[in-house]
């Protein structure tokens, strides 16, 4: 973990709410290890009522260019205040944070199913699991085709199926509901999103008998364990999410119970 | 730095800045950030006599400049601290001070005695102001009678340097202060965090799972100072000021008010580092003012 400034490279609106900020570091430092499912602490500069760095989780590393990729959705002060950043401006982060998702050394299919922005870590997660010579396929969800995001990137590296609410893009529906899930079997699931939609898709893993883990949204304010604030109720108790998580195997969570 | 040292009960600091209980974790949360044996002293989390899950989630809300918490006293208990935490973090060179709590004197008591015994745990802090626990906590240090009867039972249990944090949700936190002054407390700290709350308008639910919860942060800094300024008035034992401390003139202010060693709380998550900065920047005001001790400012508000 540590403190860093990053200078802004580019910074894209990707529809009305979601950009997508590609930073690398100020004196370019070369990043660190990281992992897929890792998140980063966003400070808020110049905002009056914004208090807490904001927690995002890492949409990609480009290592070539030394870039780290946040997706970040507009929904308040903070975000918005993010969002706002130019080219060249500065933005200061704690990093890197939290477990991640775990690369089975077992071969195997895997599903990566995204909801919303919730669909940020699964970019990098599946270029990881490319990286580890095996397929990811991807299922992502969103209440209309322009809420997909990065949706030629997700097809670098694998199979993109997708579901809306309004039925303008894919299958009309939730991501539960996609035809994928009777026709194909899969041994892991990964989810990230909107917390009843990563219920929905665990109790569909837990029937199936699919290993699967998701990434947590929890509120926070430190972001490394110090805080106590953004606990998970586990088998196990209360624990952090932001160092113990974001990322939970479901047989640890108490969500289906 | 010898000019940095301060005094506080029979515990020498390095310096008088020291970081808040339940900011800072045991400190091992910190240690990528910063070089912890710079700092005067760490204030561990809040310890019991049994283990505690804490409150449900959500228990954190932000707030304009500040957040609330009802964390409600999450830990392992003392038996797993002295087994398990205290080995570690008694290497650390710095002072490691304990914030205890309980719902009963005799649990005060009792979590008093077993660390009473470690060799490297100089003093502790009474914690009788925790506003996220049902029983206990805040409760006693809200009536003088109640402040007063914690501090003199755990007095004669701990004879090392007794520290009692205060709650601002009094009408006059002189007077709590004073009674546990009367019963042989070392020091006071102050000010835990405000009793406040918070509501989502849309599902018109309250942001905390207990609905009230503590606020801390830059926001409550103006009452906190009023506060240690009536206190320093009011007692002759040493203050550690604290509320929403964010740099180095936060925490020359609480001094001028009459603190004499300070406590970095809230800011720890946004800036991990903020303790340490503090600490040169107490030192370079010195400089500037050609002082040759922090001590020559306590209480030194000039009036005019």
């Amino acid at each position: 973990m540590q403190v860093l400034d990053f200078t802004v490279r580019s910074n894209e609106a990707l529809n009305d709410q979601n950009h997508l900020i590609k930073v690398a570091p100020a004196n370019s430092e070369v990043l660190p290890e990281i992992r897929p499912g890792q998140f980063v602490q966003i400070l808020v500069d110049n905002s009056p009522h914004v208090f807490l760095r904001r927690p995002i989780s890492v949409n990609f590393v480009d290592r070539e260019k030394n870039e780290l990729w946040l997706l970040i959705q507009r929904i308040g002060e903070g975000t918005e205040k993010i969002c706002g950043l130019p080219a060249g401006g500065t933005m200061n982060l704690i990093y890197p944070l939290g477990n991640s998702f775990s690369l089975p050394d077992r071969k195997g299919k895997f599903l990566l199913i995204g909801g919303g922005v919730g669909t940020a870590p699964l970019l990098f997660l599946g270029k990881k699991i490319k990286q580890n010579g095996m397929e990811s396929e991807f299922l992502l969800g969103g209440r209309s085709g322009k809420d997909i995001l990065q949706r030629a990137d997700f097809e670098r590296y694998g199979t993109l199926y997708c579901t809306t609410e309004d039925g303008s893009l894919g299958e009309k529906g939730f991501v539960t509901h996609h035809s994928v899930l009777k026709e194909k079997k899969y041994d892991f699931i990964y989810t990230c999103g909107p917390k009843p939609m990563m219920l929905a898709v665990a109790k569909y893993a837990r029937d199936h008998g699919i290993e699967c883990e998701a990434s947590l949204e929890n509120l926070m304010a430190c972001g490394f364990g110090a805080c106590l604030c953004c606990i998970e109720k586990t088998i196990r108790g209360n624990v952090c999410a932001c160092t113990e998580g974001p990322v939970f195997n479901i047989n640890q969570l108490t969500w289906l119970d | 730095m010898a000019r940095l040292e301060v005094h506080i009960g029979n515990l020498k600091l390095k310096n008088p800045v020291m970081t808040a209980s339940g900011t800072f974790g045991y400190g091992t949360e910190y240690t990528d950030f910063i070089d912890l044996g710079r700092l005067g002293g760490i204030f561990v989390k809040g310890t019991t006599l049994e283990p505690r899950q804490g409150n449900n989630y959500p228990r954190m809300a932000e707030t304009p400049s500040g957040m609330l918490n009802s964390v409600g006293l999450q830990n392992k208990g003392v038996n797993y601290f002295v087994e398990h935490l205290y080995p570690v973090i008694k290497e650390y060179d710095t002072h490691m001070i304990v914030n205890v709590s309980g719902s009963t004197v005799e649990d005060y008591v009792a979590c008093a005695e077993k660390l009473a015994d470690l060799d490297k745990m100089p003093a502790i802090e009474l914690n009788i102001s925790c506003p996220n626990v049902k029983e206990g906590g805040m409760a006693f240090g809200t009536s003088c009678q109640s402040a007063a009867q914690v501090t003199r039972e755990v007095r004669k249990a701990f004879p090392k340097t007794l520290i009692v944090k205060l709650s601002p949700n009094v009408t006059d936190i002189t007077e709590i202060a004073r009674a546990v002054e009367d019963e042989g407390a070392d020091a006071v700290s102050l000010v835990n965090t405000f009793l406040g709350m918070a509501i989502d308008v849309e599902s018109r639910t309250p942001k905390l799972s207990t609905i009230t919860g503590g606020l801390s942060g830059p926001c409550i800094k103006p009452i906190a100072i009023r506060m240690v300024w009536e206190v320093f008035h009011s007692v002759k034992i040493p203050l550690i000021g604290m509320g929403g401390i964010c740099n180095w003139q936060d925490a020359i202010e609480f001094i001028l008010a009459g603190a004499t060693a300070v406590q970095v709380g809230t800011y720890n998550f946004i800036d991990p580092a903020a303790s340490v900065k503090i600490v040169d920047g107490i030192n370079d005001y010195l400089d500037r003012h050609h002082l040759a001790s922090v001590n020559d400012l306590v209480g030194k508000m000039i009036v005019k």
